[in-house]
């Protein structure tokens, strides 16, 4: 933040876009990432070659320092926990203990005074595993007969959702048309650019460990790794420092944590390990693998009725911990209506383990998915109605509110008509039409694709009550302090890495207290200084920590008030906070709050017990949730000989509430729709038939480049949430949501000369290709009668 | 464990003398040996740019090359780039157009585009977005760093 941008009296802090906070150390060498500190030990960890079997033997140098299983007595199995859904659960040794499930479980540690000796090391440590044959397909795990890859889940179930509204059926049978669509997400890694690192110490004067970790949720890494460890939570500090993105990969409980704090513990020392990057691709926790059929049922006018889905979600080998292996199929289930209005709905969603990485939370979680197949099916209903794809969104979103889904979700005020409205005005729809039509003449195949989606944001703990989580996040406290110097700090609990919440709290407290931001500091990521709380993920932090702060904010504008009502001799209802003083309104006196927090602290007689020593307030906020939402829109070109697909033109039209800070809300948009468009086209993990990864470095794992994104153009509604008490909503997801289905939508749109349909995501130049071939030969030997013409 | 050779590194025009195996890369030694841990480490493969430094004026991958080739060459980094208190103009611009979110390659973005707009400074705007290209981000979409560097550009140019 420049200094030119303080104001004078009467302008807001929230709402402007003040340079971070956050950037001088970062852009200057002095941020603070994990993999900095020294260590006296370093690990590596001996992984798992294959997919699935039992281990015979782990063998190593006589006198080496590595540890197995066998070493790990009495350490609890991680072991998450739904108490709903017929969810069975299953547990995970911190070291594969007998059986291996999966290509990169971690089987022995190898232990070593520097990175490459642990290296060294590690390549001669054998691990004799009997192989038995894999399963890396859900629906192959689903198939009678499948090997059993946990005896607790029979069938390879590990939870069943299942759904049907009470009037379903019967309007079902009176539908005019059934729509359907068979839709494939392959697997993603949220592929943040810092993968994993952490490092434990031991403290001998206390006995304490202190781990520092690349994590989204510190205190409940502590909560966790206390309890696998049997240690008491206090004798256990969690640091999250610098994070280098997380996006929900690193919201979970990794099994590698609990491993450096044990040893941290056994060695009376420090113990560093830092991922490589093959090891993030293979074994930290992968995403999206999903099947699902949607069939959507329509009456006359095109009007949605009914919605009836399968989804089969590939959780992996093991469940994650807190979410449990319910965070995409649950997900999927209680979002799939999405912005439509369809009140009556049927699902099974089931959660299917197989000899893979195990599936965790990332960026909008299933919403991608489940967003792409709606809103190809809406697009497949305009084709069979033989209207405007627009037309039929128009016709089926929802306008009035609140409004409760099918699910019994209620959906807060949002703008899904007029933020589609904007998009459509704003890409001017006829003129891309004609320059289609034209490109066409010319053998050029341009097309346009529309989604239009919900996001739920700032849900509190009665939304992950609702799934029955054992373990259920949703609040969050903030402790505000202005110092006797007259600082403010703010101690919160969520853990932000990246999303420049250290400036945008910043601004809400400035606005509440009178202050300038660049005096205020936020400290986060730390269990010894932080108030207990649940981290950064699910877009909430600053619905939720936000809303913590300004309720702090406003205790410590009372107290503030009530100090200056008493050193100026006037009525609190008469006195302003502004610019770093407290002023009897209409007159010239004043007095700083520097010297209010000074007289809070050391002149605490002259308030005759009246006011309470010190300036220290909290804040504690647990909201029921607020949606947000967009239109995307994207313009391709497909080159029909290459599959290759250009992106022309990405626009987005959102409303998330209001706005604390436009050039933070707009970076978080830019990022999630540069995510999308990697969900869309490029980023896929691929196993083989025998569980191993072939997409194991960044060349073959294809993250964007600048040079795949196109410029993302960006329009704002702001409909202040009632749900949320700084009206804001949230919006770290939902770039990431709309951007695959804008994407493939338009891909279809310029293929519709060919009559393909592309249903599976990424979008690949191989896969489009073969649509084309297929499209080609069918229609080849239609017109020849020739059943045996290839391309 | 090999045996260590006897080296010298002069990075940001300061000399460090360490004793490295053959087989370290120059981004260990510049964050282990040396101490300077702004400079990144993202894939240890030469994809992801995290560990952009510049060498005798190039912008180079420091996980691809070994730390005894970079003997005798003027090194810079991240912590080198500001004069004092005073900014390097794209580190400004990459605060100013919110080039960045959790920081983590931002650093291998600064040296890279230092390094070939210091090697190019008219570079158009196809092949500055090629350049950037060779580097990963995460977080921003790209489009407030090409926003960021553009803007340096201009200013560099002044």
């Amino acid at each position: 933040m420049s200094t030119h941008e303080t104001k004078g009296s009467g302008l807001k802090w929230v709402g402007r876009a003040i340079r971070r906070l956050e950037d001088p150390a970062l852009v200057t060498g002095q941020g603070r990432f994990t993999a900095d500190l020294p260590a006296t030990h370093w690990v590596r960890f001996v992984r798992s070659p294959v997919a699935a079997g039992t281990i015979k033997s782990v063998s190593f140098p006589d006198g080496a320092r590595v540890i197995t299983a066998a070493d790990l007595t009495g350490v609890k199995k991680i072991t998450p926990m739904l108490h709903k859904f017929s969810y069975r659960p299953v547990g995970q040794s911190i070291l594969a203990d007998g059986q291996v499930r999966y290509v990169g479980e971690p089987v022995a540690i190898a232990v070593a005074s520097s990175e490459e000796d642990a290296e060294d090391l590690a390549d001669l440590v054998e691990a004799d595993i009997d192989e038995t044959p894999p399963l890396v397909d859900a629906r192959a795990a689903l198939a009678d007969g499948a090997p059993q890859i946990h005896a607790e889940a029979p069938g390879n179930v590990i939870l069943e959702g299942k759904v049907q509204t009470p009037g379903f059926d019967s309007v079902w049978d009176r539908a005019a048309k059934i729509v359907a669509i068979e839709a494939r997400s392959h697997r993603q890694n949220a592929t943040p650019m810092e993968a994993r690192a952490g490092h434990a110490s031991y403290d001998p004067s206390t006995g304490r460990i202190t781990l520092t970790c690349t994590t989204q949720m510190p205190h409940l890494m502590r909560t966790a790794i206390a309890d696998l460890l049997g240690m008491r939570e206090s004798d256990l500090r969690v640091i999250a420092p610098d994070v280098g993105g997380g996006f929900g990969q690193k919201m979970s409980l990794c099994a590698e944590y609990v491993a450096l704090v044990w040893l941290a513990r056994k060695l009376k020392s420090s113990v560093a390990w830092t991922e490589d990057r093959r090891e993030n691709l293979i074994a930290s926790f992968h995403s999206r693998d999903q099947y699902i059929s949607l069939e959507g049922a329509f009456d006359q006018d095109s009007k949605l009725l009914a919605l009836r889905a399968d989804v089969v979600s590939n959780v992996g080998a093991y469940s994650c911990f807190p979410t449990t292996s319910g965070v995409e199929p649950l997900m999927a289930m209680a979002e799939m209506p999405g912005p439509y209005d369809v009140q009556q709905y049927q699902c099974l969603a089931r959660g299917v383990l197989t000899n893979t990485c195990t599936m965790a939370a990332y960026r909008g979680v299933s919403r991608p998915v489940i967003t792409f197949t709606l809103e190809r099916l809406m697009d497949k209903a305009a084709t069979a109605f033989g209207i405007d794809p627009i037309d039929i969104r128009r016709r089926n979103l929802i306008g009035t509110f609140p409004y409760t889904s099918a699910m019994g979700l209620v959906y807060d005020e949002a703008t899904y008509k007029e933020t589609l409205e904007m998009a459509v005005a704003a890409i001017d729809v006829p003129a891309f039409r004609a320059r289609q039509q034209a490109a066409r003449a010319r053998g050029q195949y341009l097309g346009i694709g529309f989604a239009t989606f919900s996001e739920r944001t700032g849900y509190g703990s009665p939304a992950f009550a609702a799934r029955g989580m054992a373990i259920t996040p949703g609040w969050e406290t903030v402790h505000l302090t202005v110092d006797p110097s007259g600082f403010v700090e703010a101690r919160i609990g969520s853990s932000p890495h990246g999303q420049g919440l250290r400036t945008t709290l910043a601004q809400i407290i400035a606005d509440e207290i009178g202050v300038a931001p660049d005096i205020i500091k936020v400290i986060h990521g730390d269990t010894d200084t932080a108030p207990y709380g649940w981290g950064t993920f699910a877009s909430r932090s600053l619905v939720i920590s936000g809303g913590a702060t300004l309720l702090a904010a406003r205790k410590v504008r009372a107290k503030l008030l009530k100090i200056a009502s008493h050193m100026l001799e006037a009525a609190p209802e008469d006195i302003v906070l502004e610019n770093g003083s407290a002023k009897v309104a209409g007159t010239d006196r004043t007095v700083t709050i520097a010297a209010m927090a000074r007289e809070a602290y050391t002149q605490t007689h002259r308030f005759k017990g009246e006011i309470e020593p010190g300036l220290t307030e909290s804040g504690t906020y647990d909201p029921p949730g607020t949606f947000s939402n967009a239109c995307h829109v994207a313009i391709v070109a497909v080159d029909i000989e290459t599959g290759f697909v250009r992106i022309e033109r990405f626009l987005v039209a959102e409303d998330a509430g209001r706005i604390i800070n436009p050039m933070i809300a707009d970076g978080q948009v830019h990022g999630g729709v540069a995510q999308g468009i990697g969900n869309a086209l490029l980023e896929e993990i691929v196993y083989d038939e025998s569980g191993g990864i072939l997409t194991a470095n960044l060349a073959d794992y294809m993250p964007p480049t600048a040079h795949e994104m196109p410029p993302i153009e960006l329009h704002h509604l702001e409909t202040p949430s009632t749900q949320s008490i700084t009206k804001a909503k949230g919006l770290g997801e939902g770039g990431s949501i709309g951007a695959p289905a804008a994407v493939v939508n338009a891909i279809n749109d310029a293929l519709a000369p060919f009559n393909v349909q592309i249903d599976e995501i990424p979008a690949t130049p191989q896969r489009i290709r073969a649509a084309l071939r297929d499209a080609t030969n069918s229609a080849r030997s239609r017109e020849s009668g020739n059943l045996g013409a290839t391309l | 464990m090999t045996e260590k050779s006897t080296i010298t590194l002069t990075i940001n025009g300061h000399d460090h003398a360490i004793a490295v195996e053959p087989r370290r890369t120059l981004v260990d030694a510049i964050r282990e040996d040396c101490g300077q841990t702004g400079t990144h480490i993202g894939c240890e493969h030469g994809i992801c740019g995290a560990c952009t430094v510049i060498v005798d004026g190039e912008p180079v991958r420091s996980c691809l090359m070994f730390a005894v080739q970079a003997e005798g060459k003027a090194i810079r980094t991240v912590e080198g780039l500001a004069a004092g208190d005073t900014l390097h103009p794209m580190q400004q611009a990459f605060i100013d157009h919110h080039g960045l979110q959790c920081g983590f390659c931002t650093p291998g973005f600064l040296m890279l585009a230092v390094g070939v707009l210091e090697r190019e400074p008219d570079i158009s705007d196809d092949d500055l977005i090629d350049v950037l290209s060779s580097n990963l981000c995460r977080c921003t979409g790209y489009q407030n760093i090409i926003k960021a560097v553009r803007a340096a550009a201009a200013e560099m140019r002044k």
